[in-house]
């Protein structure tokens, strides 16, 4: 646990992406099997056990400590597992037992019933150091959030190993934990292990923003137009009769959308996006998706009142033939073929939008006011498939944000790196005399903007809940935000879609923001 | 005794203790300068924080001033009052005042744990214990000083050709850690910031060894390539470290304890080194003054408050303003 401990520590204050990139590939070459392998899983979120749950960690910590002091503690930390590691009393045993190995640690837990899980983590917590805990309870709450992604873990691989990164990325998928193989090739031992041919997920190809200035050097006739949902960006995968569903980072969320796995009974790789469907292809607002979003399984209630729909933009396989080599164009003509022998249910095309230039285009983004679009996709006519964000062949240009000048009525401290600091707000608008929460957002200005915001709610609290701080409405926050919903989540009825703050509004007094009814004539739909 | 805008006011002697603006009658527990305020007409401290004042307030340290060595006992008004060592920084003391039978300690800032550049915490039995509570969380455990100054001079054995630049509070926690420096065998010259030479000169001029120091100025670039260099928090990742070659930024505070404390400050290698009491210093304390009631001015108060209420102490919390939150703590 010792090396694996230091390199999350070492993980957590590198800032530098090469810097983790090297501390990866120091603690690869130096750790020994099965060691490294279970820290690439842990890293690369491919390890499956009984994941505790942060109630029961809270818990175990309950019975050590006074619960005010914990209480206390977490609200300063920001961070469970950090707290716990830092707060767990350590016994003058300790020294007597030795602290397990990684190794012991995964396979314990892979062997262990749901309900052994705690009795042997609260054994270990008493046998390590406090960077130990940290490490141990990143590890079973199934997150070690060290900045390191699983496209860096593989990067740091194959810079180590002096292999090509798309070799390692074609055959990751037919890998297990923990991986001898790929490590004896990427020791020079063995060759490349092979690629695997279930249902793996292949990495998307993302898009980068438009700006006006891009738009000059750009020929509309090199590209194709379509609209760009709003909804969940996902892969579905078919393969030799596996079904996966994925989202845009390689998460599996199949187990969430049977209603989408039911009917992929075809043997192909998709792109599309994920939204929700009343009758045949009738897109409901995303505040509808959110409600099927983030769980594991799905009631039968919700299948009937949320049912879910992909929109399909591109196909990256069909049945065994790996499409991603041809132009976009030809990828389309493919996808519309595809479509159109197989039919399958709870699908449809995303069209393309034909369009004369920039302009023509530009008018056309507008006029969508429409609550399931938000905004333009670019594809380059001739873009292959690739895995990432490369600049030029796909664009997105969303629409324009709407704006309100709101007032801050609660301030929060953030979590991980701005624990420290007031930075998530909700803000209201008047209704009447009072004012009404309306949404919270907790990004769009910077750190020096953060610093001078932390300071005003810290001077202007008029009351204290938890981690939550009253201040008094004197702040205008000029709030950007893509729309606007009804909703039974705020008090004032209506829910923002992507709100964040756009500017602060020093000069501005409270009493000059807007009303509640501004808010609700910009509900569409 | 009681809380004004201006501080605590010992009423029957007619004094504050460590006020905030100035006033006719200062008692002064320690030379920080959220404690050594400016412009006070009377000022009665140890000879270390008089120093102290007088160097970094020149006129400002008091119209008068007056000496009063640890253990010395002088009667202001209606009380006796005496101080203590707080083993916060040189000349720290905790004020310990009797006024009719009734014994009242104020600590200052304090620690418990051995430092040569100080003299040591000693536990006055009390009526009336007023603490601060800088580390007043259970998560503040502060490991054992040679263990961090271990991973430092680690650090310089892997990149011997990289500074390693620490971030140090001028006043106390600079010349601690070139003191355990010193005594963990590194003989080596050290690098300053200008900032931190006075009060190093001072220090030495109370007879604490410090061992050879060097300016850490432009000219000296290369010899800067893998030596030791202190700053204060503020300069490690300013313009001044410009003068630095690809420096590993250190920073040695009690807050490097909280990763994320650390990983804000843009810290590669956190030191937990810190002049103030952690928990368990906090509440052996607690147990050791053994009094019956505590007030906590300043910190993480809340968990204090509860802790002592625990264990049957009547305890507040005075939330006096104005004592910064210093990084460097």
């Amino acid at each position: 646990m010792k090396n694996f401990s230091s390199l999350i520590d070492g993980l957590v204050f590198m800032p530098a992406r090469n810097g983790k990139i090297r501390l990866l590939a120091d603690f690869f070459a130096t750790t020994p099997d099965p060691d490294r392998g279970w820290a690439l899983a842990a890293l690369t979120e491919s390890l499956v056990f009984h994941e505790a749950k942060p109630a029961a960690i809270r818990q175990l910590v309950a019975a050590r400590v006074d619960p005010e002091l914990f209480a206390l503690s977490y609200d300063y930390v920001g961070d469970l597992a950090e707290t716990v590691a830092l707060i767990w009393p350590e016994r003058p045993e300790r020294a007597n037992s030795l602290p397990p190995s990684l190794t012991e640690v995964v396979e314990t837990l892979r062997a262990a019933k749901r309900g052994q899980v705690m009795g042997l983590v609260e054994g270990w917590l008493d046998t390590l150091d406090s960077s130990g805990r940290f490490a141990l309870l990143k590890l079973i709450t199934g997150s070690l959030r060290v900045g390191v992604s699983a496209r860096l873990a593989k990067t740091a691989l194959a810079e180590w190993g002096k292999v090509d990164l798309g070799d390692l990325e074609e055959c990751w998928h037919g890998l297990t934990p923990p991986y001898a193989d790929l490590f004896a090739w990427l020791e020079g031992k063995s060759d490349r292990p092979a690629a695997g041919k279930g249902a793996g997920f292949r990495p998307l190809m993302l898009s980068h923003p438009l700006e006006e200035e891009d738009m000059a050097g750009l020929d509309p006739a090199d590209y194709a137009a379509e609209w760009k949902w709003d909804g969940i960006r996902v892969q579905l995968a078919a393969r030799g009769g596996e079904r996966r569903i994925y989202s845009r980072t390689g998460d599996d969320v199949s187990g969430a959308f049977p209603d989408i796995a039911d009917h992929m009974t075809f043997d192909a790789v998709l792109d599309g996006e994920l939204l929700v469907a009343r009758d045949e292809g009738e897109i409901a607002p995303f505040n509808d998706l959110q409600q099927r979003l983030n769980r594991k399984t799905v009631t039968a209630a919700m299948l009937k009142e949320f049912p879910a729909w992909v929109r399909l933009y591109d196909i990256l396989f069909d049945g065994e033939e790996d499409l991603r080599s041809l132009p976009f164009t030809e990828r389309r003509a493919r996808l519309e073929r595809w479509h159109d022998a197989v039919r399958p249910r709870r699908m449809d095309l995303s069209p393309l939008v034909p369009f004369e230039g920039w302009e023509a285009l530009k008018g056309l983004r507008e006029g969508s006011r429409e609550n399931s679009i938000e905004g333009l996709m670019l594809k380059r006519k001739d873009s292959v498939y690739v895995a990432g964000r490369p600049k030029g062949p796909w664009f997105k240009w969303k629409r324009g944000a709407l704006t309100l000048d709101t007032v801050l009525m609660y301030a929060q401290r953030g979590h991980g790196k701005r624990s420290s600091y007031y930075s998530d707000f909700t803000f209201g608008v008047w209704r009447g005399e009072e004012l009404v929460p309306v949404g919270k957002a907790y990004f769009g200005f910077t750190d020096a903007e953060l610093v001078e915001l932390d300071r005003w709610v810290r001077n202007r609290t008029t009351r204290r809940y938890g981690p939550v701080r009253e201040v008094e409405p004197g702040l205008v926050l000029e709030v950007a935000f893509d729309s606007v919903h009804p909703s039974n989540r705020h008090k004032s009825g209506l829910a923002m879609r992507f709100p964040r703050v756009h500017r602060i509004r020093w000069d501005k007094p409270a009493a000059d923001a807007d009303r509640l009814e501004t808010l609700q004539a910009m509900v569409v739909g | 005794m009681k809380v004004c805008p201006e501080g605590l006011y010992v009423e029957p002697g007619g004094f504050y203790v460590d006020p905030l603006r100035p006033v006719e009658r200062a008692v002064v527990t320690h030379g920080h300068s959220d404690h050594a305020r400016p412009g006070h007409a009377h000022v009665l401290a140890t000879a270390g924080t008089l120093a102290i004042m007088r160097q970094r307030l020149g006129e400002g340290a008091g119209a008068a001033t007056q000496t009063l060595d640890y253990g010395e006992a002088i009667r202001i008004g209606d009380v006796t009052v005496r101080l203590v060592p707080a083993g916060h920084v040189l000349g720290s003391a905790q004020v310990v005042l009797e006024h009719e039978g009734t014994r009242v300690v104020v600590s200052g800032d304090y620690k418990r744990r051995f430092d040569r550049t100080c003299a040591p915490f000693e536990p006055v039995p009390c009526d009336v214990f007023i603490t601060e509570a800088t580390f007043g969380l259970p998560v503040f455990r502060h490991p054992p000083d040679l263990g961090e100054i271990d991973k430092l001079l680690h650090s310089l054995s892997i990149f011997p050709e990289r500074s390693h630049v620490v971030g140090a509070y001028a006043l106390g926690k600079c010349q601690r850690v070139i003191s355990l420096l010193r005594a963990a065998g590194y003989d080596r010259p050290i690098y300053l910031h200008g900032a931190l030479e006075p009060i190093c000169k001072l220090y030495e001029g109370f007879g604490v060894p410090l061992g050879e120091l060097r300016p850490a100025t432009v000219a000296a670039k290369e010899e800067l390539k893998g030596a030791l260099v202190l700053a204060p928090p503020g300069a490690v990742a300013d313009r001044w470290a410009r003068r630095l070659t690809d420096p590993v930024v250190a920073m040695a505070s009690g807050w490097m304890r909280v990763r994320q404390r650390a990983r804000q400050r843009g810290v590669e290698l956190p030191l937990v080194i810190s002049d103030h009491a952690d928990w368990d210093e906090l509440t052996q304390t607690l147990d050791e003054v053994a009094a019956p009631e505590v007030w906590v001015t300043h910190g993480r108060e809340e968990a204090l408050v509860h802790h002592a209420t625990q264990r049957g102490i009547r305890a507040r919390a005075l939330a006096l303003v104005g004592f910064e939150e210093e990084e460097g703590a």
